[in-house]
């Protein structure tokens, strides 16, 4: 279970996070929609330690650990996986190299064996034919000249081999086409499960047709400003942020 | 035959290092200084046939007439040529009694590198550890055997110098500074007239030599001196690859290095150098680390002739060398692929000139600089085409990678086209290692360490896939931990 307690987050000199308030249980997909600058990446960068989006106030736990504490890597082992927005380019280091190291790296973490290149090799074969993607892509360097929704699904390939247990979506379906979205969130239904916990950080209704979250959240100014069932999302869709947004200012 | 003999040499010399610490040690050992005598008496102890005296005589006498060098951007304390030992020097000390005794960083880096604890103790000069030394060239001595058996049947000579200036002193004295002149540069001239060891390789016409020279020479590489001498000579329509260096950190006090590395290929000959050097770069403020001040050349004097030159440059408190190819023959083809990642404050001045003297030569150089810490990397780079020389191509990329605010990194390209027909291209980038992908790894589990070592191996790809299977493994490591606490 992830507990967000009163979290604030600056920027640079500008309070992005004003005490904002979460728990996500175990098990539960939980959707944060909100306008644009409302802090839903910043969030995201928060839960995964990136420098510069430390917590100056609140507290933060995964599992009942004290998630502030640790640094990204550690929060990785621990199970905390961002997919990014803007997935970065890896000049130089194949997609297969880099995962491999990372799910190395996290095994290393926890104790755990490395995976050997064969047993790699076949995990890797699996989750790219579930995701339609081609296995020769993944023998070029990281992100590099692959398309938006490559990127994507690249993200969603690392999400399924490195088995995170708190997932962080931002803004995945950007760039997406129908089609590519439908194969996006197959493969992060299949990760579904009553261990894992979901945050689904989007701008749009849409997503969630494919994703059905158990809770949303709506949040503005640096906090979350309501909470509701799928509905919701529906209604937001329909009405917009404008509601939201006097609170904000 | 050669590689038994290296072996016997190698263990008799062991042998005498080991019983000159009891016995009188005076006689093994050249007085500090460099005069005339000293000269006379390294080319006696080598037991070297008279005109190879009077070379390094003549060499000694152009020394003393040149000044040292200043162009370099590079700046170091003067060394006292007359301060140092010319000859064995370096074993006067007494090693340490066991590996306890050993800095406990050094033996840090040996266990990464995945060295075994006998070829630490004799890296780290352990006291009795010659013998060790010994098991060690016999650990290997299925590569001895099959080395030797198989170089033989070739026809390949590969053997110390001061070997070779015995058993086939006219090959030698065929090619001997006819790459690089003996009046060609202070250093140059200065390893001339001292030289102690090095190798020397001859493939005979048509013969591609069965394996890289490399492992067994690996070995027998800390025990020669400062002033190292290659020659490696490919005749018409051979091949050859030569693997130089210790990629395991020798602590070593000499603080210059001057070697002086010949190579020559024939008509359609092709040799393939490759280097990882990763000497003590010095203390946290650069102190005691080695100068390696290198000449390289390469004479691709036969039509369709062709060298590559590639580098892994880690160590070293000043770095200075151009490894570099004069393309004489007809379609004759140079290659430069160079890696320098500098740290702490080592400096680097470093690059090659690619001198088109045939028709349609052809050049191709890609350098990779990261520069980390509080030090500074040049890349000096030479493309030059000679009147005659028609239908030359050079392609040049040079690539900087900057970790940190307080290091430098620097890109002086010199292009001389006295051609019209040439086509020369130049592509040159600096970046520096950015927080987007060092977080990005980090997310995803590296720590930052192994973030900052996976990127910048990723950045240098280039090259290490240039360097042979076994060397481009080693090399790689040797990435991660030269930058190791360059972040942070």
């Amino acid at each position: 279970m992830l507990k967000i307690n009163n979290l604030h987050v600056s920027v640079g000199d500008k309070p992005i996070l004003k005490g904002l308030t979460l728990d996500v249980p175990a098990g539960e997909v939980h959707a944060i929609m909100g306008p644009n600058g409302a802090g839903k990446s910043t969030l995201g960068y928060a839960l995964s330690g990136r420098p510069g989006y430390e917590a100056a106030e609140g507290a933060v736990s995964w599992n009942g650990e004290d998630l502030l504490a640790l640094d990204p890597a550690e929060r990785a082992a621990k199970g905390v996986f961002l997919s990014f927005q803007y997935p970065i380019e890896i000049p130089g280091v194949p997609a297969l190299t880099f995962v491999r190291t990372a799910l190395n790296a996290q095994r290393r973490a926890r104790g755990e064996e490395e995976v050997s290149a064969p047993n790699f090799l076949k995990l890797v074969r699996a989750a790219a034919t579930r995701l339609k993607m081609d296995f020769d892509m993944l023998k070029r360097p990281l992100n590099v000249g692959f398309s938006g929704g490559e990127k994507k699904r690249m993200e969603i390939l690392q999400m399924a081999l490195l088995e995170p247990s708190l997932l962080i979506l931002d803004e995945t379906d950007s760039g997406l086409d129908i089609d590519a979205l439908r194969i996006v969130a197959d493969g992060v239904n299949a990760l579904r499960s009553p261990e894992r916990s979901m945050l689904v950080i989007t701008h749009y209704q849409r997503l969630l047709d494919y994703i059905k979250p158990d809770r949303v959240h709506v949040l503005a100014a640096g906090r979350i400003v309501a909470s509701g069932g799928p509905e919701l999302a529906h209604q937001l869709e329909a009405e917009g942020y404008d509601k939201y947004l006097p609170a904000a200012a | 035959m050669a590689a038994v003999k290296e072996t016997v040499e190698a263990v008799a010399e062991l042998e005498r290092y080991k019983h000159g610490f009891t016995s009188d040690i005076e006689q093994e050992f050249a007085p500090k200084g460099l005069n005339a005598d000293i000269v006379r008496f390294i080319s006696e102890k080598k037991g070297e046939p008279e005109w190879m005296l009077e070379w390094r005589l003549a060499a000694f006498e152009r020394w003393q007439a040149m000044e040292e060098p200043t162009w370099a951007s590079v700046r170091y304390e003067p060394v006292d040529y007359q301060d140092l030992h010319y000859y064995a020097a370096p074993k006067k000390k007494a090693g340490p009694k066991s590996l306890d005794e050993v800095d406990p960083e050094l033996l840090a880096v040996y266990e990464k590198l995945g060295i075994p604890l006998k070829e630490q103790e004799v890296l780290a000069g352990v006291q009795g550890a010659p013998r060790v030394a010994v098991d060690a060239v016999f650990d290997s001595v299925s590569v001895v055997t099959t080395f030797k058996a198989e170089l033989a049947r070739a026809g390949v000579i590969f053997m110390p110098i001061s070997e070779a200036l015995r058993e086939y002193p006219e090959l030698v004295r065929q090619y001997l500074g006819s790459v690089v002149p003996v009046s060609d540069n202070y250093f140059a001239a200065l390893n001339s007239a001292v030289f102690s060891d090095g190798s020397f390789v001859y493939v005979p016409p048509g013969v591609r030599c069965p394996m890289e020279l490399s492992t067994y020479f690996r070995i027998n590489a800390s025990q020669t001196g400062q002033f190292e001498r290659t020659l490696i000579i490919a005749d018409k329509g051979s091949y050859v690859s030569y693997l130089e260096g210790c990629t395991a950190p020798m602590r070593d006090e000499n603080q210059l290095h001057a070697a002086v590395v010949e190579l020559v290929a024939l008509d359609d000959a092709e040799i393939k150098y490759s280097t990882v050097q990763n000497w003590y770069p010095g203390d946290a403020e650069g102190r005691g680390g080695i100068y390696n001040f290198v000449t390289k050349r390469a004479d691709c004097r036969g039509d369709r002739s062709k060298v590559s030159w590639t580098q892994v440059e880690t160590g070293s408190a000043v770095t200075w060398k151009y490894p570099s190819c004069l393309l004489k023959g007809e379609e004759s083809s140079g290659e430069f692929y160079s890696i320098a990642i500098t740290n702490g404050r080592q400096q680097a001045d470093t690059g090659t000139k690619m001198v088109h003297l045939g028709k349609n030569s052809r050049s191709r150089i890609i350098a990779k600089a990261v520069s980390a810490g509080k030090s500074d990397s040049t890349y000096r780079g030479l493309v030059s085409v000679h009147p005659k020389a028609t239908g030359v191509r050079n392609f040049t990329q040079c690539d900087s990678l900057l970790i940190g605010k307080d290091c430098g990194s620097h890109t002086i390209p010199y292009i001389e086209a006295r051609n019209g027909s040439a086509h020369l291209e130049h592509e040159a980038t600096t970046t520096r290692l950015s927080e987007d992908q060092l977080f990005y790894a980090q997310q995803r589990g590296l720590s930052e360490e192994e973030a900052v070592a996976l990127l910048v191996n990723g950045f240098v790809r280039d090259v290490l896939q240039e360097l042979p299977m076994e060397f481009a493994v080693e090399a790689q490591k040797l990435v991660a931990i030269s930058l190791e606490g360059s972040v942070g």
